[in-house]
């Protein structure tokens, strides 16, 4: 017996990628597969809230076991997935109109990807949860390279290089993780996230391995040093809105998989050994990135690194885990969506001097930025960010991992230098010409004009900002809805 | 978890007065940051409004309560095993995010009250002073902007009475106190700037490991339910308490940590470095005051000796450098090192008497630092240079200037009469009382670091005021312009009202120290 009624959030979900298509084919204007995937990803978020994380779940075997279960966290993910389709949609809709990609396809894959998030979030067992963390990824090789040129526009070939990177290291990371759940089961025979033990007698050996090889698989989709290599050259070639794709929703997607095999069998070593690299490494690389979208990638490994810190707790740091995987998302989004607001339609992120001066020509999207570089620094205008350090730290201490609260401590001090360093170019002058100017000023804004931002760009970074800006103020709503 | 427990079913007038001298100045930032930058000159002059209404509101804090003794309501309350708990005189809570053991807890009592004042004092008169003038760098209109959200943060750190509220303000000011440095500083902001932020976000990150080690510990932040350790073992007390001396002596700053503030100090603008020295600084002292000797008094009196150590060796230190510095704004800066040394002096004898000292240090720093940094800065105005060799014959140049250099120079090496003197003398009173060999020895250094502020102040003003006049300073304009005046003058006046009546500080803060050191 299957209750249809707490798959409703999967239903909404996989029909926006059907309708996306037929829209395409039967309407053929942009519009309407615009407004299909925005109905759809709304239907989704609503769906979810109504439905609730206390429903009963489905997909039961007889002795009790479900591979579909609604819980608070996930209808908190799957109302993000949803705001982050809707969100990446209208950062692409520039590019889309420019014609740079097919919008039915893009449209279809973007929200074929959200579908496979649902299914992250209320999975019940092992294979669920790998088949819906496929279905989250595989859109996404597409989305990378997806990229038409006009007939005398300059070809590059950095996304389908960045679709391939991708691709092999995920599908390589699928196989691992596989092999980890397969091993597990010989060893146990678990396969419901609600029945995963640790192994014992002489099958204990093989169990751990098991463990280890899931959270490893996992890792990669988190990009978790030393498993991290293929992000920052797969952001920086990807479409910019795909790429904040990548570092919120897949990284989401990542979190809550890790999540549910961590609360339930023991993994804290190695992924307390997997955090430590991934913030220290992911920081000091970062100081030395000099384009935009490379520096978001690193500091995008580092914050991983305080997710894995908090997961490393296991069960105890399940909350602050999500929660700080919540605060990070809404602010990268924000911090991606001005990188695409500030540049060019269909444009790369570009070198950070490039700029240089942004936030005075254009003083919403780099107060915008700014608010999201001080949150990911944890630092205050950006109070969710501050929120997010807090509920890690407060974890760690509380169940006695001092050291690891220190480490992630220093760490948010040397991701401060980088942060700050990009947010202080947005108000820095123009630069010194070699040439003697009468007002520099002048010459600067005639060359560096100030861009048009267009109306869902802008409506997507307001509705970011606005959330971004409510859990500052009241981040009880968040650790309410996740209990 | 449910609505009603974020309405507050009533709340007094004096709790929207406490609420208010916060909202006022952030409201009046978000105001004034969004003034067109047509007018200007309009929003400074509305930004000073906003900060003149804070100032009044802060002055109206102690009117209108129950008076049982004085002027002062404040009272005591014995709690079992506790001893005796100082009751702020008003006090406002409401859960903010109870899954985090978080309050918005706000009070005022007499330890903060008067850096409260000095606070919204010193921001009205730097606000006041950017109508008149605007530094190089970016538009008047963003920095007085941004000074507001200084005075929401620093406000915040002296009024929260909740652990996690307390960090989150401290940690407030970090990025404008950056903005206001990299964006109208001088030629080396950026580097100065960068430092700036990275060191205090190093003691922020320490504090906020103190913070929730406690709240960890004890299940609540709240600073009264916590006051004299109450929940805290020995250890947690003294591991909380090494991390609060270590992040409060980054802010404060403690001699070997206070590398930072000399450049920070040089290349700020002048309503910066007032700002910085007069009140930032002072975050650092009262939070060891009201949370490391709070919170933690057996930490305290446990980690007493090595804080006196090196409170002595800061001032040493401090006057030994302020010796060798050729920078008029330097050596402000690195005096700031001995003074504060001082008041750290104070608090590590941890008895009434050096407490108060400490108190009074600390809002006599502010006045007297204050001041230094505006006659500092208007000489630079002037000359375009802070070389000491090339400032020689200002008193013939700029006799006014001068007259004020050297007063503020003299309250600062702590003449008796002045408000410098107080909180040095009885630092050193308070170690002596503390007796044994350690603090008498401490004692007899910090004399001896005293005499040598003494030497280097009267060697700046060899310096500035005799000799015979550079081109520089034959050049600079003697008349003072009446902004400054304006500017000057609250301070000036303080300097003298607290030297002669040094009580107006200490009226009320009697009760809170016996309550923090445990005294009968």
């Amino acid at each position: 017996m299957i209750d249809h009624v707490a798959l409703l959030p999967l239903y909404a979900a996989g029909g926006t990628a059907l309708l996306a298509l037929i829209a395409e084919l039967a309407v053929g204007k942009r519009a309407a597969v615009f407004g299909s995937v925005l109905l759809g990803a709304l239907a989704t978020a609503v769906c979810a809230i109504v439905v609730g994380g206390h429903h009963a779940a489905t997909f039961c075997s007889a002795a009790g076991v479900c591979s579909w279960a609604p819980s608070p966290p996930a209808v908190v993910a799957t109302v993000l997935f949803a705001g982050l389709t809707a969100g990446v949609l209208a950062l692409s809709v520039p590019a889309l109109r420019l014609g740079v990609a097919p919008p039915g396809e893009f449209c279809f894959l973007l929200a074929s990807s959200m579908a496979g998030g649902v299914v992250v979030g209320y999975a019940g067992d092992l294979i669920t949860l790998i088949v819906g963390l496929e279905t989250l990824t595989l859109p996404l090789y597409v989305l990378v390279g997806l990229r038409r040129f006009a007939p005398r526009e300059r070809v590059s070939t950095a996304g389908a290089s960045a679709s391939v990177t991708f691709f092999l290291i995920s599908v390589i990371s699928t196989a691992i993780a596989l092999l980890g759940a397969a091993l597990n089961y010989a060893a146990t025979g678990a396969l419901h996230l609600s029945r995963l033990v640790g192994g014992f007698g002489p099958a204990a050996p093989v169990a751990g391995v098991g463990v280890a090889l899931l959270v490893v698989g996992f890792a990669f989709k988190v990009a978790a040093v030393p498993l991290h290599a293929w992000a920052p050259p797969t952001y920086d070639g990807a479409p910019v809105p795909v790429a904040a794709y990548l570092s919120t929703a897949s990284k989401l997607g990542g979190v809550l998989a890790l999540a549910a095999v961590v609360s339930r069998l023991e993994a804290g070593p190695v992924t307390a050994v997997l955090a430590v690299l991934t913030m220290t490494v992911g920081n000091l690389v970062a100081l030395r990135q000099t384009r935009m979208v490379r520096l978001l990638a690193w500091s995008s490994v580092a914050q991983a690194g305080y997710i894995l810190a908090a997961l490393a707790l296991g069960a105890a740091g399940i909350r602050a885990a999500i929660a700080y995987a919540v605060f990070f998302v809404v602010l990268e989004f924000i911090a991606f969506g001005v990188v695409v607001a500030l540049r060019p339609a269909g444009a790369d992120g570009g070198e950070i001097v490039g700029y240089r001066g942004a936030g005075r020509r254009s003083p919403w999207p780099g107060a915008a930025l700014v608010l999201a570089l001080a949150g990911l620094a944890g630092l205050p205008p950006g109070l969710a960010g501050l929120f997010a350090k807090v509920t890690v730290v407060d974890a760690l201490i509380d169940r006695g991992w001092g050291w690891l609260a220190g480490v992630v401590a220093l760490n948010a001090v040397i991701a401060l230098a980088y942060y700050v360093r990009a947010a202080a170019v947005l108000y820095s002058s123009a630069p010194r010409v070699g040439i003697a100017v009468a007002d520099p000023d002048l010459l600067d804004a005639a060359t560096h004009p100030r861009l048009p931002v267009t109306a869902p760009v802008a409506a997507a970074l307001i509705a970011a900002a606005a959330v971004a800006v409510a859990l500052g103020f009241v981040p009880q709503l968040l650790f309410t809805s996740l209990t | 978890m449910n609505y009603s427990d974020y309405l507050v079913q009533s709340i007094t007038w004096r709790q929207v007065l406490l609420i208010a001298v916060l909202a006022v100045p952030a409201v009046g930032a978000g105001v004034v940051a969004l003034f067109p930058s047509r007018a200007e000159r309009l929003a400074r002059i509305v930004a000073t409004g906003f900060a003149g209404v804070t100032f009044l509101l802060a002055l109206l804090l102690p009117v209108g309560g129950t008076l049982p003794r004085g002027w002062f309501s404040y009272g005591t309350l014995s709690i079992a095993g506790s001893g005796m708990l100082a009751i702020p005189w008003i006090d406002y809570r409401v859960s903010w995010v109870p899954a985090l053991h978080v309050d918005f807890h706000l009070g005022v009592d007499g330890v903060s009250y008067p850096l409260v004042v000095l606070t919204a004092l010193l921001t009205l008169l730097c606000c006041a002073y950017t109508i008149w003038k605007v530094p190089e760098g970016g538009s008047g209109r963003t920095l007085v902007a941004l000074l507001l959200v200084l005075e929401v943060g620093i406000l915040g750190t002296f009024l929260a009475l909740d652990l996690v509220l307390f960090f989150l303000f401290f940690e407030v000011v970090l990025l404008p106190m950056y903005a206001v440095i990299a964006g109208w500083g001088g030629d080396r902001r950026r580097a100065a700037a960068r430092k700036f932020v990275l060191y205090t976000l190093f003691g922020s990150v320490v504090l906020l490991l103190g913070v929730l080690t406690v709240v960890a510990a004890a299940g609540t932040g709240d600073l009264l339910a916590l006051h004299g350790g109450a929940g805290l073992s020995r250890t947690t007390q003294c591991v909380a308490f090494a991390l609060f001396a270590v992040a409060f002596a980054v802010k404060a700053p403690l001699w070997p940590l206070h590398s930072w503030l000399p450049d920070a100090h040089t290349q700020a603008p002048t309503v910066g470095s007032v700002i910085l020295a007069g009140v930032l600084l002072k975050m650092g002292t009262y939070g060891l005051i009201r949370i490391g000797v709070g919170v933690a008094p057996q930490g305290a009196a446990w980690a007493s000796p090595a804080l006196g150590v090196l409170a002595a060796a800061a001032i040493l230190a401090g006057s030994l450098i302020c010796l060798r510095q050729t920078e008029l704004k330097r050596l402000i800066a690195y005096s700031s090192v001995g003074h504060m040394g001082f008041v750290l002096l104070g608090i590590a004898t941890l008895t009434v008497t050096g407490l108060q000292a400490a108190l009074l240090g600390n809002v006599a720093h502010g006045l007297i630092t204050g001041l230094l940094f505006f006659l500092a800065g208007a000489v630079k105005d002037r000359t375009h240079t802070g070389e000491l060799a090339e400032l020689s014959g200002l008193r013939e140049a700029a006799p006014r200037l001068a007259g004020l250099l050297g007063f503020a120079a003299i309250a600062s090496l702590g003449l008796p009469g002045l408000a410098g003197f107080w909180g040095e003398a009885f630092a050193v009173v308070g170690a002596v009382q503390r007796g044994g060999p350690l603090w008498v020895t401490l004692a007899v250094l910090a004399a001896i670091g005293g005499a040598l502020t003494a030497a280097y102040f009267l060697r700046l003003l060899r310096r500035v005021t005799q000799g015979p006049a550079t081109p520089v300073v034959r050049l600079a304009s003697p008349a003072i312009a009446g902004a400054e005046w304006l500017a000057w003058a609250p301070l000036i006046v303080l300097v003298l009202a607290v030297g002669l009546a040094p009580g107006l500080v200490l009226v009320a803060t009697s009760t809170p120290m016996l309550a923090l050191t445990g005294a009968p």
